[in-house]
């Protein structure tokens, strides 16, 4: 016969309000296996809890139940109480009689009352057949994996890395940087981003903890918390990096001009090339598909230039494996695809650009010296226009989320402009202006104010080319007036998206995303860097679009989670998780196809199903598949489940 | 290929020029134009107001009469009709209550409607059935060195969800006027309001608007502007007789429903054309290109 204690509290007056305590605490103390029962005012109160301490060392009780609120809310606390005292914590249950009784119950006390008791003992038949459980211990492999090299990934791999574990970094590009060493200058301070990202940069490339392993990417991942194996993809560059020294001259003798990724589409590059000046690792790749020798079987004037023979046309792919504990993601974002939007000529009119190639043209460092000529004939514009929310906030045609930083950096871009152009004027279109940051609101009054940016509240209803002159029509809703611009130029505000192939990198990592591609964060308000995934954690504007320093605090944040993971040597995993009695399963695989952890597989000898203690989060769908009842789940068996539905329908 | 059809009240007698030069090129694509029996005005304008039933009767009649053919399709040339009728098709379809009452209201028809009805514009037709490609191999005339400037206004496009093509950018007449030779002229106000209805009050403001539209058109260096609305037509045609009274520098440009070039292209009898319905008259542009007068 069990000996279990059952403990009732008032909450306050939020359950004894409307649910009669004393009278549960009376019915309960006559209920079969139950030896003691009482109620008190807040439980989970240091007097409540020693309250429960001392009976349960008095009756020598094996188990009990605290009915009071929500179990996430303190079944926590309940059980460390109890094995503070040498109690195994698994032989205390919760039984909720507030969120799912007296508070949907308000009206009616008797009803209220009737349906604690019923569920404090259903609770109580569950707790009888409860096994005292141990939780699993995991080894930890204390080094990390940042996947995405930008401000964010650089941030969380420093931290990491500083605290003394080793970091492995994996970059797509060959540079290190993302997307911040492209912009001009960076708000609300107006610093340059080469200034203050390039020496972070720097400190990757050289800190000992850190492999950077940069035109790579992620090809394959297994395992779980603690213990991932990661196969990673180094792509042909057709430069045996070890060799180059970074001198330069191949890209100097290369003949061929393309279109520059990382000036926007502005400038040009050469086929071999690197991302910008202070690239980290300052390695040339050779674009294939522009090179003279891929394309037409000769040139080689690379290789000839060459003094130390780095480069070869012959290399290929290379695959490493690295074994990590923890993976952060920080793939960062793209602009959504001019070839989306139909309005507003982007992609028809040169001078009409988006706002990183707006960066570029005002970029000190960029193509026009920060010198804003315009695309199509290198004038200096002296109207421009700025359109904000295009894409963004638009949930009829593209996007209904606002990418939060656009009306920052319009500011700052009207701002550069007006500062190299002082005659000239800039006007921007918005539909609310969101300065919501530290020193953001003051950097729009300065912009207003200082650089007589002129603000009209409205959109843009066309955009189309006269002469040489770009015709901007739209509205400004506070006069109602129509309003035409004949402008030289046109910014848009385009919405940030999440990174090309997050998608399928997502679905690597098991990592569930949003349904625009951001990856989703644990809990919107609590958990906001950790992934659902255990040991997968997230920075930067890969989870939403952010600034800088957003993407750097959450990335700093990712970064003491790995730490405090690493901090144990072992991981502690809940021991609520699935189970097979390999006597009864037949091996029809339903558990292995339903887990959404990969947490089942079919044994290859014995043919039958076994859990991953790791990788189960206890979700409970395969026992519930389960035809032949073999795969349960510890401590909500079937014969739990079915006491505690007799135990409601008895009556 | 036999198609129920449905004129309208303007292309019975204002552009009946339209009407004509319609029927005989669909005939010589292949496209037997079956005029529906007892039709009725369309309703003119699609009525914007939740609680105004009784304005949905007229073109719902219209598509009863369609399925008294025991047809599944109906085809107009008035941009105006296609409209009306197309949206008022569309808020029956997605609204079961009002297409009872509609039923109700009409308790006499021997058939009830179900939304069973396509409405389609003749262009589609063009487009989709005969194909752009189909129509190239049997102009007679390409209308070579004819620079020409589509004009889609408001009703073939918005809103989005009945329009025939892109609400933005569309193509379909840039597309079909290549088809039969003619140079087509690029120019931002192809899909800006002619003002429509506002002429029989404001005819200052369609002066205006009209006279834009002309000019930018002009301005790219365009010689005819090709329509499918009588209205539209009415707005950028008749009314360059207000325009040249108030802007005495505007030079006037001829204005084709786009079946006229198609007859002509096909190397129709000019008479189906019509052309003397034209307000500024297009005979002398036609001539001086050598496209009339050859057959
Ligand atoms: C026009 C414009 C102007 C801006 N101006 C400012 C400003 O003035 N101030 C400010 O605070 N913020 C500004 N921002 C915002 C700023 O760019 C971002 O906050 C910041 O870049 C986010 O950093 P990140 O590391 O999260 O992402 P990113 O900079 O996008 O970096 C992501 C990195 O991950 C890499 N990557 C992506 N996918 C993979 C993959 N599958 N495998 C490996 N690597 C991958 C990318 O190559 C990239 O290097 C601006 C944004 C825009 C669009
Ligand atoms: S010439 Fe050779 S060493 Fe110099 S950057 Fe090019 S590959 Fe590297
Ligand atoms: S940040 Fe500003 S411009 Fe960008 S989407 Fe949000 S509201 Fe619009």
């Amino acid at each position: 016969m069990s000996r279990i204690g059952v403990f009732v509290c008032h909450c306050g007056l939020n359950i004894a309000g409307t649910v009669d305590v004393e009278k549960a605490a009376r019915l309960m103390s006559n209920y079969p296996g139950v030896i003691y029962a009482s109620d008190y005012v807040y439980m989970c109160s240091d007097p409540g809890q020693d309250m429960i301490k001392e009976v349960v060392k008095e009756k020598k009780l094996d188990g009990i139940v605290v009915a009071a609120c929500s179990p996430t809310m303190h079944e926590i606390t309940f059980r460390n109480t109890v094995a503070s005292i040498g109690l195994n914590p698994y032989r205390c249950e919760i039984a909720n009689i507030r969120e799912q009784c007296s508070w949907v119950h308000q009206d009616n006390k008797e009803i209220a009352t009737e349906k604690a008791v019923q569920i404090i003992e259903a609770t109580v038949e569950k707790l009888k057949l409860d096994k005292s459980l141990v939780p699993l211990s995991i080894p930890i492999t204390k080094k990390a994996l940042v996947i995405g090299g930008g401000i964010a990934g650089i941030q969380a791999s420093l931290d990491i890395a500083d605290s003394g574990y080793e970091v492995v970094l994996v970059e797509k590009n060959q540079s290190i940087g993302g997307h911040m060493l492209q912009l001009s200058e960076t708000f609300p301070t107006l610093d340059c981003p080469q200034c203050i990202a390039t020496p972070r940069m720097v400190q990757v490339g050289q800190h000992p903890k850190i492999k950077l392993l940069a035109y790579s990417e992620v090809e394959e991942v297994s395992g779980y918390v603690g213990n991932f194996k990661v196969k990673i993809r180094r792509k042909v560059s057709f430069v045996d990096w070890d060799k180059c020294t970074g001198c330069g001259l191949c890209i100097e003798k290369c003949p061929v001009k393309v279109l520059s990724e990382f000036d926007e589409f502005l400038a040009k590059r050469k086929a071999i090339y690197t991302l910008f000046p202070q690239a980290v690792p300052n390695k040339p790749v050779i674009d294939s598909n522009n090179c003279l020798y891929f394309t037409k079987g000769k040139c080689r004037a690379c290789e000839k230039n060459c003094s130390v023979k780095a480069i070869n046309f012959e290399q290929k792919d290379s695959f490493i494996e690295e074994d990590v504990g923890a993976i952060i993601v920080a793939t960062g974002y793209d602009l959504m695809d001019k070839a989306e939007i139909g309005e507003y000529g982007y992609g028809k009119y040169e001078d009409v650009i988006d706002g990183l190639q707006a960066e570029r043209v005002l970029a000190p460092a960029g193509p026009t010296n920060g010198i804003p000529y315009r695309p199509s004939d290198g004038k200096i514009p002296k109207e421009v226009v700025f359109i904000q929310c295009v894409g963004s906030r638009d949930p009829e045609h593209y996007y209904p989320y606002c990418s939060k930083v656009c009306c920052m950096y319009t500011i700052k871009q009207a701002m550069l402009y007006k500062h190299a152009v002082p005659d000239g004027q800039a006007y921007v279109f918005y539909m609310d202006i969101r300065c919501n940051g530290k020193g953001y609101e003051e950097f729009l009054q300065r912009g207003i104010e200082e650089d007589r940016i002129l603000y009209i509240r409205g959109r843009v209803s066309k955009v189309f080319k006269d002469g040489d002159k770009i015709e901007v029509w739209g509205a400004d809703t506070l006069t109602g007036r129509k309003i035409e611009i004949s402008a030289d130029m046109v910014v848009l505000a385009m919405a940030m998206v999440p990174s090309q192939g997050v998608k399928k990198l997502a679905e690597k990592l098991r990592l569930a995303t949003d349904e625009y591609g951001f990856l989703t964060e644990a809990h919107p308000k609590l958990r906001p860097v950790e992934s659902l995934t255990a040991g997968c954690f997230l920075a930067g504007a890969a989870q939403a679009p952010k600034d800088i320093p957003e993407a750097v605090a959450q990335a700093s944040g990712a970064a003491s989670k790995v730490l405090s993971l690493f901090s144990q040597d072992v991981f502690y995993h809940e021991p609520i998780i699935g189970s097979v009695d390999e006597e009864v399963c037949v091996g029809c695989g339903n558990c292995v196809n339903i887990c959404a952890y990969d947490a089942v597989e079919l044994d290859l000898v014995t043919k039958v199903a076994k859990v991953n203690p790791a990788l189960c989060e206890g979700c409970g769908a395969c026992s519930a598949a389960c035809p032949s009842g073999a795969m349960q789940q510890n401590n909500f068996g079937k014969r739990q489940i079915f006491e505690m539905v007799d135990a409601f329908t008895k009556g | 290929m036999k198609i129920s059809y449905f004129p309208g009240c303007t292309l019975k007698t204002m552009a009946k020029d339209f009407e004509d030069s319609a029927l005989a090129s669909a005939s010589c694509l292949g496209i037997e134009l079956v005029e529906l029996p007892r039709w009725n005005c369309c309703g003119t304008v699609y009525s914007l107001t939740s609680d105004d039933l009784i304005h949905q009767v007229a073109p719902i009649r219209n598509l009863i009469r369609v399925k008294e053919q025991e047809d599944n399709r109906v085809v107009t040339l008035c941009s105006m009709c296609y409209h009306t009728l197309k949206r008022a098709n569309k808020l029956v379809r997605e609204d079961r209550e009002k297409l009872d009452k509609l039923n109700n209201l009409m308790y006499r028809e021997d058939v009830k409607y179900d939304g069973e009805i396509e409405v389609l514009h003749l262009l589609e037709i063009l487009k989709n059935e005969v194909s752009f490609n189909q129509i190239a191999k049997k102009v007679k005339i390409p209308l070579k060195e004819l620079k020409v400037a589509p004009y889609y206004g408001c009703l073939l496009l918005r809103p989005p969800e009945i329009g025939l093509d892109d609400a933005e950018n569309p193509t379909i007449l840039k597309d079909f006027l290549e088809s039969i030779g003619a140079e087509v002229i690029d120019y931002p106000y192809q899909t800006e309001c002619c003002a429509s209805y506002h002429t029989v009050v404001n005819v200052d403001l369609v002066v205006e608007r009209a006279h834009d539209i002309l000019s930018s058109a002009i301005n790219q260096g365009a010689e005819a502007i090709v329509l499918s609305c009588p209205l539209c037509g009415f707005n950028l045609d008749n009314r360059q007789k207000e325009i040249k009274e108030k802007f005495s520098d505007f030079k006037g440009i001829p204005v084709f429903y786009f079946t006229q070039l198609l007859a002509l292209s096909l190397g129709l009898d000019e008479k189906v054309c019509g052309f003397e319905l034209n307000f500024v008259d297009p005979r002398h542009l036609l001539k001086s290109k050598h496209l009339t007068g050859r057959v």
